[in-house]
C-alpha cells in the first residue's frame, strides 16, 4: 500500500484499532472478567493515544488518555471492569471517530467528549471506595478541567518522577523541562527524596523527580502535551497553583460535585452521541484503498512477468516477419499464451478486488448491542459466513441496506420479552446474518424469530397509502414485496430507530442497483427471512451467448438452468399459453423475438433458454445458441437507462455489440405473463 | 420543456460548426462538440428504446447510442450509403455529460457561420417542431439548420418506454 499521505494512512490505522477494540469492548459486555480483552482495549487505546499524539491528533490523544487510563486500572485490578463501563467507552470510541475526522475541535464536540469523560468517570466512581485515591486522581483531574481556565491564569504546579529506566529508554528529562519552560516562566526544584543510599544506587537510573512551578496563562491540556510520550508510567501531579490546601480538601468535594452537575449534560450527550453511533456503519466513509494478502500479489507479479516475456516472442516474431509454416505455428503457440495469461490476469485481478464479507459483518454486531440497549429488548446476534468474499464495491454498498434490514427486524420483527414470553418464545430475540456463496452469486440472509409480517396490515397499509386497489387480489409474494413499495411504511408507531423516511424502498433500489434481488418469506408468528442475491463482482461475468432473430444477446450464465429444444408440436400446442412442462413442472417461457419485436421468421430448430433466479423459473425461446461467453460487462448510456430488460452490454470477438439480459426483469416478466394467463383461465 | 439553448457566437459574431446532411437538408453542429467522424459500424438495436436512439455501437471499447435524427424530423429512414456517416459528439443530456453519435448522410465540412445570415426559424412554413431548431442560417448554396439537440433528446429520451410494458401479441 503506498499512501502518500501519513494522516491518510493514520486515519486507515486508527479505523482499524477502533474497529479491533470495538469488538473486544462488545465480546468484553459478555465476559466482563476476561484478563485477555481487557489487554486488548488497552492495548489497542494505547496504540491510538501513541499515534495519534503523533500525528498531531492532540485532541483525540488527550481524550483517549482518559479511556486508556482508566482501562489500565481495570487491568492492574483497582476497578473492575462493568457493563456500565464498557457502554461509556463504547461511546468514548465513537467520540474518537469523530476527533479523528477534519473538524475534531468545534465547542460541541468538546462539550460531548467533556459529557462522556464525566460519564467515564462516574462509571469508575462506581467503584470509588475500592479504589478512592485513583478515582480521586482522576476527578480531581476532571474537575479542575471543568474549571481550570479560571485557574490557570495563575500557573500550575507541576510535580513528575519519570520511572527508573528513562534514561535507559531514550528519555531526556532536560528536554521535557525545556518543553515547560517554553510554555511560560518555570522555576523547576530538583526532588532528591527517593535517591537511594549510595550503596544501592544503579548508575543508569533516574531517581530524581522534579517540581515546576510554571506562571502563566497555560491550560492544562498543553501540559500534558508534553508528558503524552511517558505519561503511562510516569507519575504526575499537576495543581493549580492556588493556595495550597484548597485543591487537596476540595479534591473529595469535586467528586460528588462534578458528576452530579454533569449527569444531566451526560445524558444529554448520550442521547445526542448514540444517534450517531448507530448511523456509523452507514455513515463510516468508504475506505479509498484495499488491503490485499501479500501472496495474490505475488501471483499478480508472476503472470505479469510472464506476460512480458510473451511479449517479447511476440514482438520478435513482428518484427522477422512469418514466412514459414514453423512461424505461423510459433505465432499461435504465442497467441494461446497470451489468451491463457489475459484469462489468468482477469482471474487474479477480480481475486485482488474481492474482500471477506466479515469486514462488513462486524460493524452490525455494535449496531445490535445499541439496538438491544435502546428498544430494552435482549436480541443476540449471530452471523456465519463471514469468510465469503464479495467484490470491494458491492460490499461497501450492501452496508446501508443490511443495517436498514437489521434495524427492521431487531425495531418491527422482534417483540418485547413480555411479548415473547407470552408466545412461549425464548426471552433472547435471535437476529442472523448469514452469507454464503451459491453459484454467481453471493446471498446474504437477515432472519429473525420475531413476529412475522402481519399480512392483513400490510395490505391495509398500502390500500390506505393507494399502493393497491381495495381488494385487488394479489400473491403471496407480490403482498409481501409491497412493504419495498416507495412510501410504504409498516410501523405504526414511528419509533425512533426506524420509520424516518428512509424506507425498505432505499434497500430494494440499492440492491436492484447492484443487479441483485430481494426473497422475502414470512411466517406469521416466527419470525421473516430476507435474501438479499448479490452477483459475486460487477465487472466480469460468464454468459451464455445467444441470437435472436440476426441480434446477439448474452444471458448470464449463473442463471441459465438448461437449455431445450422447442419442438415444432410444442410450438405450435403452446400457441396462446406459452407454457412447457419441464419435469412435471409448468415454466412460462417468453419468445424473445416477439419481445424484442425483431420482424424476423423464427428459425427451424428453436432452443429454449430456462433461466431461474430466486427459485422461480421462466424459458427464453431463442433462435440459436451461440456458446458461453466471456463477458466484459459495459454500462449503457444515460438515454438507455429506463430500459430494464437489459442490464448492460457487451463487446464482441468481432467488435460488434451485444446486450445483457436483465434476468430478474425476464424472469419476473415470465410470471407476471404466467399469472395473467391463469386468472384468464 | 427545456429552454431553448443558444447559440454561442464569438465577439465577432462567428460560429465554426461542422456542416453535414440528413436527408435533403443540411444540418451543423458546432466544431467544439465534435470528437470524431466514423464510417457506419454495425449497430446493434436496443428493444424498446425510443426510436430516435434505438441502436448502439461500440465506440474503442466504448458503448454509445446512436441518434438518427431523420426521425427526429419527421424524415423517411433510407439505407445508409457509401457517403454515411457517423458524427461523434459530447453533449449534455439531462444533465450528465454524454458521448453519442449521429447519423449523417453525408458530412460536407467544416465552416464558418456569420450572425448576420442568421435568423430566427419561421412561425410557419416548417415542416418540424419549431423548439427543434434554434436557427436558420442562410449561406450560398441554401440553408443550414442549427438543431437543438438538448430539446430534441431531452424530449425523445424522457418519452421512452420500457419493453417491459409492452405487451407484445402472439402472432407468428
Amino acid at each position: 500500500m503506498s499512501v502518500g499521505d501519513p494522516i491518510a494512512a493514520f486515519r486507515l490505522e486508527a479505523a482499524d484499532l477502533l474497529a479491533v477494540t470495538e469488538q473486544a469492548l462488545l465480546d468484553l459486555t459478555h465476559d466482563l472478567g476476561s484478563r485477555e480483552l481487557i489487554d486488548t482495549v488497552f492495548r489497542g487505546l494505547h496504540t491510538l493515544k501513541g499515534s495519534g499524539a503523533m500525528f498531531g491528533f492532540d485532541a483525540l490523544a488527550g481524550f483517549t488518555h482518559h479511556c486508556e487510563t482508566a482501562f489500565d486500572r481495570v487491568r492492574k485490578g483497582s476497578v473492575p471492569a462493568t457493563q456500565e463501563l464498557v457502554s461509556v467507552v463504547l461511546a468514548a470510541l465513537d467520540h474518537m471517530q469523530a476527533l479523528l475526522g477534519d473538524d475534531c475541535d468545534t465547542p460541541a464536540l468538546t462539550a460531548a467528549g467533556d459529557a462522556i469523560l464525566a460519564r467515564l468517570q462516574a462509571a469508575l466512581g462506581e467503584q470509588a471506595q475500592a479504589a478512592a485515591n485513583a478515582t480521586q486522581d482522576l476527578a480531581q483531574d476532571d474537575a479542575v478541567l471543568r474549571n481550570g481556565d479560571a485557574e490557570a491564569a495563575e500557573g500550575w504546579r507541576i510535580t513528575f518522577y519519570l520511572p527508573p529506566d528513562t534514561l535507559v529508554n531514550g528519555t531526556n528529562p532536560l528536554l521535557l523541562l525545556d518543553e515547560l519552560r517554553a510554555l511560560g516562566a518555570a522555576q523547576v526544584t530538583a526532588l532528591t527524596d527517593r535517591i537511594p543510599p549510595l550503596g544501592t544506587l544503579e548508575p543508569g537510573q533516574c531517581h530524581i523527580g522534579w517540581q515546576v512551578e510554571l506562571h502563566g496563562d497555560v491550560s492544562r491540556a498543553e501540559i500534558e502535551d508534553v508528558f503524552i510520550f511517558v505519561m503511562d508510567d510516569m507519575e504526575l501531579t499537576i495543581a493549580p497553583l492556588t493556595p495550597e490546601p484548597a485543591a487537596a480538601s476540595a479534591a473529595p468535594e469535586a467528586v460528588t460535585g462534578s458528576v452530579a452537575a454533569t449527569e444531566p449534560a451526560a445524558a444529554a450527550a448520550a442521547a445526542a452521541t448514540s444517534e450517531p453511533a448507530r448511523n456509523r456503519a452507514a455513515a463510516t466513509p468508504a475506505a479509498e484503498s484495499v488491503r490485499v494478502p501479500a501472496e495474490r500479489l505475488d501471483v499478480l507479479m508472476d503472470r505479469v512477468g510472464e506476460l512480458v516475456i510473451v511479449q517479447s516472442r511476440l514482438a520478435q516474431l513482428a518484427h522477422g516477419g512469418v514466412h514459414d509454416t514453423a512461424g505461423e505455428l510459433a505465432l499461435r503457440s504465442v497467441a494461446e499464451e497470451i489468451e491463457r495469461l489475459a484469462s489468468e490476469l482477469r482471474d487474479t485481478i477480480m481475486v485482488l478486488r474481492m474482500v471477506p464479507i466479515s469486514s462488513l459483518f462486524g460493524r452490525f454486531r455494535r449496531l445490535v448491542h445499541d439496538l438491544a440497549r435502546e428498544t430494552g429488548k435482549t436480541i443476540e446476534l449471530i452471523t456465519e459466513g463471514e469468510s465469503t468474499e464479495l467484490d470491494k464495491t458491492v460490499s461497501e454498498r450492501l452496508a446501508d441496506p443490511i443495517v436498514h434490514l437489521i434495524r427492521n427486524a431487531c425495531d418491527h420483527g422482534l417483540e418485547t420479552p413480555e411479548d415473547r414470553a407470552a408466545a412461549g418464545k425464548p426471552a433472547t430475540g435471535r437476529v442472523e446474518l448469514v452469507a454464503e456463496q451459491s453459484g454467481g452469486e453471493v446471498l446474504i440472509t437477515i432472519r429473525d424469530d420475531g413476529r412475522g409480517i402481519n399480512r392483513a396490515r400490510v395490505r391495509a397499509k398500502a390500500e390506505a397509502n393507494g399502493l393497491i386497489q381495495p381488494g385487488q387480489p394479489l400473491t403471496d409474494s407480490e403482498l409481501l414485496h409491497l412493504i419495498f413499495a416507495p412510501g410504504f411504511s409498516t410501523a405504526a408507531q414511528v419509533t425512533n430507530l426506524s420509520g424516518r423516511g428512509v424506507g425498505m424502498d432505499v434497500v430494494k433500489r440499492t440492491i436492484e442497483g447492484l443487479r441483485g434481488a430481494i426473497d422475502i418469506i414470512s411466517d406469521e408468528g416466527r419470525g421473516s427471512t430476507i435474501t438479499l442475491r448479490i452477483p459475486l463482482t460487477l465487472a466480469i461475468i460468464e454468459g451464455l451467448l445467444v441470437r435472436v432473430g440476426d441480434a446477439r444477446y448474452v444471458i448470464p450464465l449463473a442463471a441459465v438452468e438448461e437449455c431445450i429444444e422447442l419442438s415444432l408440436e410444442d410450438d405450435l400446442r403452446s400457441r396462446g399459453r406459452s407454457m412447457i412442462t419441464l419435469r412435471d413442472q409448468l415454466v412460462p417461457y417468453l419468445r424473445l423475438r416477439e419481445l424484442f419485436a425483431t420482424g424476423t421468421r423464427p428459425d427451424q430448430f428453436q432452443k429454449i433458454v430456462v433461466i431461474a433466479t430466486g427459485g422461480e423459473r421462466v424459458g427464453l425461446v431463442v433462435d440459436q445458441i451461440i456458446g458461453s461467453h466471456q463477458t466484459v460487462i459495459k454500462s449503457m448510456s444515460g438515454v438507455h437507462r429506463g430500459i430494464t430488460s437489459f442490464s448492460g452490454a457487451t463487446i464482441l470477438g468481432d467488435g460488434g455489440v451485444a446486450l445483457i439480459l436483465d434476468v430478474a426483469q425476464l424472469v419476473a416478466l415470465g410470471q407476471h405473463q404466467e399469472e395473467r394467463l391463469r386468472a384468464a383461465g | 420543456m427545456t429552454n431553448p439553448t443558444h447559440t454561442a457566437w464569438d465577439d465577432a459574431g462567428q460560429l465554426e460548426v461542422l456542416s453535414f446532411s440528413i436527408g435533403e437538408e443540411r444540418l451543423a453542429v458546432e466544431a467544439m462538440m465534435i470528437r470524431e467522424i466514423l464510417d457506419m459500424l454495425p449497430q446493434t438495436r436496443v428493444p424498446g428504446a425510443a426510436p430516435l436512439v434505438d441502436s448502439v455501437v461500440n465506440f474503442r471499447g466504448k458503448i454509445i447510442p446512436i441518434a438518427d435524427l431523420r426521425i427526429a424530423f419527421g424524415m423517411p429512414v433510407e439505407e445508409a450509403t457509401l457517403d454515411s456517416r457517423i458524427v461523434v459528439i459530447e453533449t449534455a443530456i439531462d444533465g450528465e455529460l454524454t458521448t453519442i453519435g449521429l447519423y449523417t448522410d453525408k458530412v460536407h465540412e467544416v465552416a464558418t457561420l456569420d450572425q448576420g445570415d442568421s435568423s430566427e426559424p419561421p412561425a410557419v412554413g416548417v415542416r418540424w417542431r419549431r423548439d427543434y431548431v434554434r436557427e436558420f442560417v442562410r449561406q450560398q448554396d441554401g440553408v443550414t439548420i442549427l438543431p437543438d439537440l438538448d430539446a430534441i433528446f431531452s424530449s425523445f429520451v424522457s418519452n421512452s418506454t420500457s419493453v417491459s410494458n409492452t405487451t407484445s401479441p402472439s402472432t407468428h
